[in-house]
C-alpha cells in the first residue's frame, strides 16, 4: 500500500465523523418545502396491499374532498411511533389514504393489527414510483392534497403529536 | 462506604492507567528504565476496575437506595438474579464493565503473552492503556456510576421489565466480552505500526485474542438474536436495527480479520490489510457504542440517551479512530510487503472472503448511517428497513457461502482449476440436486431462499470435505474447529431459509373454546385467566394445541403488566419440536369478547441459534487447538 492509497481510510473516517458530528448537532426541526406543493397529484393505480382494503388511485384523489396521503412501511420505525397521531386525525374525520412501500400484505396485516388502521384505502407500491413522483424520498411523509387532487401542504418523517391539530385543520379549509 | 470505595478504586485505576501509558511510552522509545513495570501496572490496575464493578454489583445486590443509579435502575421485590443483572442494564453500570474488561484483557496480555517481540508489548500495552484512559475519564466525568443520592428514596425505580430475563444477566456480559476483547486486537496492531514489526510471529500471537473475542461475540449475537425472537413477540429474529448492526459490523470485521491473519501467519501475506482490518474491528466496536448510547439513530433498543455522553464518545472515536487511522497511514508504507501468491490458491479464497465480508460490512454501514446521511444532504428523515439489506447483503452473503465451501478446499499457495473441480463437485451436484428438489416440492419459493437451502447443502458437505480421507484421531483440532465452524453457517444458513420461506402465520380473533389450525397444529383456546408474579400481573392464555393423534401440548402465552415502572408485555409461549417451533402471542380482548391470537408455525427456526452455538464451538476448538500446540512446539512453524 503506497501513495495517497494510504490515507483513504483515514479520509473515509472523517468523512464519516462529519456526519455523526453533524447528528449529534442537528437542529430538531426539518420541515422543508417540496417542489410538488402547488402541483398536482401525479396521475398512478395501484393495486390494493391487503386483501379487505382497496387500492388507491390518484382519480381517487380528485372526488371533491380533500384528503391526507400517508406514504408508510410496515417496516419503518418511525411509522410505528406517528401510528397514534394517524389515528387521531382520522378520529377527526380526515379521510386518510395510504400508499404502503415496498410491503408484504401478511407483514402490512401485522403491523396494523399492533398500531391501529387509520386508513381507508392502501395503495401497493412495490417499486417505490409513485413515492418518488409524489417527491417523496423517505417513509413516513404526509401530503395534504385538496379536492381537486392538488398538494397543498408535505409533511417529511413522522407527524408528532402537537402537528395533529394543524394537519387536521389544513384538511378542513381546503376544498 | 462501599460507593466511595468503588470510586477511590476507579480513580486509582485511571492513574495506574496514566502511569502504564507513560511508562510504556519511555520504553518503547528506549529511554529510561520503565519497562519492568508496565507488565505489573496493567495487572493492578485491571485488579482495581474489577474491585470497583464487584462493589457496584453488591451495591445493586443490597438494593442501595443512596446510590443514585441504583435507585433509578434496582428494586427491593426483584428476584436475586435480576438485582445482579440490573448492574449492567443500564448505561454507567454497563460502561464500568466495558472498562473492567478491557483493563482485565490488558492483563492478560501482560501475563500471558511470551510469543510477541517485547518491544511490540509494550507498544501493545501502551496502546491498550491510551484506549483505558479516555473510557476511564467518560466513566469518571460523564458517567460515575458511584453517584450518591439525598434524601435516600424508600423504593427504587425498577428494571424495564423487557429487560427482566434470564436473557439479559448473560448477553451483555458475552457481547461486551467479543466488543471489548476486540481491543487487544487494535492495540496489537498499533503496537506493530509502532516498531513494524508485522510477520507470521506478530500474527500467531495476535491469532488467539482475535478468537476469544470473536467467539464472545457470536455467541452473544447468537443470544441477543434469540432473545429478541422470543421476548419482543414479534416472530422475527433479525430487524436490522441499529443496535443489531452495532454487534453485526465488529462481527463481519473480526470475521475478515480471523481469516486474514491466516494468511498473514502461514504465508506472510496480507501485511497491511491485516493491520487495516484489526484497528476497523475494535473501530466498529466503538461506532457501535456510539450509535447506541447518543440517540443519534432511531431504534427499538431503548437507552438513556445524553447529548453530552454523545459528545464525549465522539469525541474519543475521532481520537481512538482518527489516530490509529493516521498512524497507519504514516507508517504502512514502511512495513515490508507480504508474499505474493497465485489466483488459484488458499490464500485467493480467503481475499475474496475478506473483500465479500468487508462489502457487506459496508453495506450494513451504509444502511445504518444512511437516515443520517441523508439527513445532512436534505434535511428529509427516513428509514431504511429491511428491504434494503437483505436486497443489497443477501445476495453477496450467498456468493460468499459458495467461496466459504471452496475455500478449505484449496492449496496454499498455487492451486489448478481441475483437480480444484473434482474436489468441489460432490458438493456443487448436491446442492443442485436440493435446489431441483426444493423447486419442484415448493414451486412459490423465494429465489433467495431457494439458493440459501442449496448453497446450505452444498456449504455442510463441502465443510466436512477437508476430513475425507484424514486419520480422524491424528487431526488437528483446529481443523476440526473450521469444519465445525462452516458447518455452523450451513446449519443457520438451512434455517433462515426455511424460517423465511415455510412460515405459516395466523392472526385471528378466538373465542375461548374456539379452535384455530396453524401448520400441523390445531390449536384451542383453552381459557383466559388472571395470574400475577413478583412484580407483575398478567391475562395468561391457555392453549391446547394438539398435532395429528399426538399427546395434547398446553402453552401459557401471557400480556403482562409491570408496576415498576409500569409497562405492558407480551410473554410468548413456544413449544419446540424436532421439526420447528410453535409460537403463540396473546393480544388484547376484541370489544365483542373474542380474543386476539398471534400463531405462528416456524420450521426449523431453530436451526438458526443451533449454527450460530456451532460456529462458536468451532471457534472454541480452533482456540484449544492452537494454544495446545504452540505450548508443545513453541518455536516450530505450523499452518
Amino acid at each position: 500500500m503506497t501513495g495517497p492509497v494510504k490515507w483513504t481510510p483515514l479520509v473515509l473516517f472523517i468523512l464519516l465523523g462529519s456526519a455523526l458530528t453533524y447528528g449529534l448537532a442537528k437542529p430538531d426541526t426539518t420541515n422543508i418545502r417540496s417542489k410538488m406543493i402547488g402541483a398536482s397529484v401525479p396521475s398512478f393505480t395501484l393495486p390494493p396491499a391487503m386483501p379487505g382494503l382497496p387500492g388507491l388511485a390518484s382519480s381517487d384523489l380528485a372526488t371533491g374532498q380533500p384528503h391526507l396521503v400517508n406514504i408508510f412501511a410496515s417496516w419503518c420505525v418511525p411509522c410505528v411511533a406517528e401510528a397514534p397521531q394517524l389515528k387521531m386525525i382520522a378520529d377527526a374525520g380526515v379521510p386518510v389514504m395510504g400508499i404502503a412501500v415496498r410491503d408484504r400484505p401478511e407483514a402490512l396485516r401485522r403491523f396494523l393489527a399492533r398500531n391501529g388502521n387509520p386508513f381507508r384505502a392502501i395503495g401497493a407500491d412495490d417499486a417505490s414510483q409513485v413515492q418518488m413522483a409524489m417527491g417523496s424520498s423517505g417513509v413516513p411523509e404526509s401530503f395534504v392534497v385538496d379536492g381537486k387532487g392538488q398538494i397543498l401542504q408535505q409533511v417529511i418523517g413522522p407527524i408528532n403529536p402537537e402537528d395533529v391539530a394543524g394537519i387536521v385543520a389544513a384538511v378542513k379549509t381546503a376544498r | 462506604m462501599i460507593a466511595e470505595a468503588g470510586l477511590a478504586a476507579l480513580w486509582l485505576g485511571a492513574a495506574l492507567c496514566a502511569l502504564q501509558l507513560i511508562a510504556a511510552g519511555f520504553a518503547v522509545r528506549g529511554q529510561g528504565d520503565l519497562a519492568a513495570i508496565v507488565r505489573p501496572v496493567a495487572v493492578a490496575q485491571a485488579a482495581l476496575t474489577a474491585l470497583a464493578f464487584g462493589l457496584l454489583i453488591l451495591l445493586f445486590v443490597r438494593v442501595d437506595l443512596s446510590v443514585a443509579l441504583v435507585f433509578e435502575n434496582d428494586h427491593s421485590e426483584k428476584p436475586f438474579l435480576y438485582r445482579f443483572a440490573a448492574t449492567w442494564g443500564n448505561h454507567e453500570g454497563s460502561m464500568l464493565m466495558w472498562v473492567a474488561i478491557l483493563t482485565v484483557a490488558g492483563a492478560a496480555v501482560a501475563l500471558f503473552e511470551r510469543k510477541l517481540e517485547e518491544r511490540t508489548l509494550l507498544a501493545t500495552l501502551g496502546g491498550q492503556a491510551a484506549i483505558g484512559l479516555g473510557f476511564y475519564a467518560f466513566l469518571l466525568f460523564a458517567s460515575n456510576p458511584f453517584a450518591r443520592l439525598f434524601p435516600v428514596p424508600p423504593e427504587g425505580r425498577g428494571l424495564n421489565p423487557l429487560l427482566q430475563d434470564p436473557g439479559l444477566a448473560f448477553h451483555p456480559p458475552t457481547l461486551y466480552l467479543g466488543y471489548v476483547g476486540l481491543s487487544v486486537a487494535f492495540s496489537f496492531a498499533i503496537g506493530a505500526l509502532v516498531t513494524r514489526d508485522v510477520g507470521p510471529v506478530f500474527a500467531r500471537a495476535m491469532r488467539p485474542w482475535v478468537l476469544g473475542a470473536w467467539i464472545f461475540l457470536t455467541l452473544g449475537i447468537t443470544a441477543g438474536s434469540y432473545w429478541a425472537y422470543y421476548e419482543l413477540g414479534w416472530g422475527g429474529w433479525w430487524f436490522w436495527d441499529p443496535v443489531e448492526n452495532a454487534s453485526l459490523m465488529p462481527w463481519l470485521a473480526a470475521t475478515a480479520l480471523l481469516h486474514s491473519v491466516t494468511v498473514l501467519a502461514t504465508r506472510d501475506g496480507l501485511r497491511a490489510w491485516t493491520l487495516m482490518l484489526a484497528v476497523i474491528a475494535f473501530s466498529m466496536s466503538m461506532v457501535g457504542t456510539f450509535l447506541v448510547r447518543s440517540g443519534i439513530l432511531t431504534s427499538v433498543h431503548a437507552f438513556a440517551v445524553d447529548p453530552r455522553r454523545g459528545s464525549f464518545l465522539l469525541a474519543l472515536l475521532f481520537i481512538y479512530v482518527g489516530g490509529a487511522l493516521a498512524l497507519f497511514g504514516a507508517r504502512v508504507g514502511t512495513v515490508r510487503a507480504g508474499a505474493r501468491f497465485d489466483p488459484v490458491s488458499r490464500e485467493a479464497g480467503l481475499v475474496a472472503n475478506n473483500l465479500l465480508l468487508s462489502a457487506i460490512l459496508g453495506i450494513v454501514l451504509v444502511g445504518t448511517l444512511y437516515p443520517l446521511l441523508v439527513e445532512a444532504a436534505t434535511g428529509t428523515k427516513l428509514s431504511v428497513g429491511p428491504p434494503y439489506f437483505d436486497a443489497a447483503a443477501g445476495p453477496l452473503a450467498l456468493i460468499l457461502v459458495a467461496i466459504m465451501a471452496a475455500g478449505p478446499l484449496l492449496r496454499w499457495r498455487r492451486d489448478n482449476l481441475k483437480p480444484l473441480g473434482r474436489r468441489v463437485a460432490p458438493a456443487a451436484i448436491l446442492a443442485v440436486v436440493v435446489m431441483v428438489a426444493v423447486k419442484l416440492a415448493a414451486p412459490a419459493i423465494h429465489i433467495l431462499s431457494l439458493l440459501g437451502l442449496a448453497l446450505a447443502a452444498g456449504l455442510a458437505l463441502a465443510s466436512v470435505a477437508p476430513l475425507w480421507k484424514r486419520n480422524l484421531m491424528r487431526t488437528p483440532l483446529f481443523m476440526w474447529g473450521m469444519v465445525v465452524a462452516h458447518l455452523g453457517i450451513a446449519v443457520s444458513l438451512a434455517g433462515m431459509a426455511c424460517d423465511s420461506s415455510f412460515t405459516v402465520e395466523k392472526l385471528v380473533a378466538a373465542r375461548v373454546g374456539e379452535t384455530v389450525a396453524v401448520g400441523p397444529y390445531s390449536i384451542t383456546l383453552d381459557a383466559v385467566d388472571p395470574t400475577f408474579g413478583a412484580n407483575w400481573q398478567a391475562l395468561q392464555a391457555t392453549l391446547l394445541a394438539r398435532r395429528g393423534d399426538g399427546d395434547t401440548l398446553t402453552l401459557t402465552p401471557q400480556a403482562r403488566t409491570y408496576w415498576a415502572p409500569p409497562t405492558e408485555t407480551s410473554e410468548t409461549a413456544i413449544h419446540t419440536a424436532i421439526d420447528g417451533q410453535l409460537y403463540t402471542v396473546l393480544g388484547k380482548q376484541a370489544a365483542d369478547g373474542r380474543w386476539q391470537l398471534r400463531l405462528w408455525w416456524k420450521p426449523f427456526v431453530t436451526l438458526i441459534w443451533a449454527g450460530g452455538a456451532l460456529v462458536a464451538i468451532g471457534g472454541a476448538l480452533a482456540l484449544v487447538g492452537r494454544l495446545w500446540r504452540a505450548r508443545r512446539k513453541p518455536a516450530e512453524q505450523w499452518i
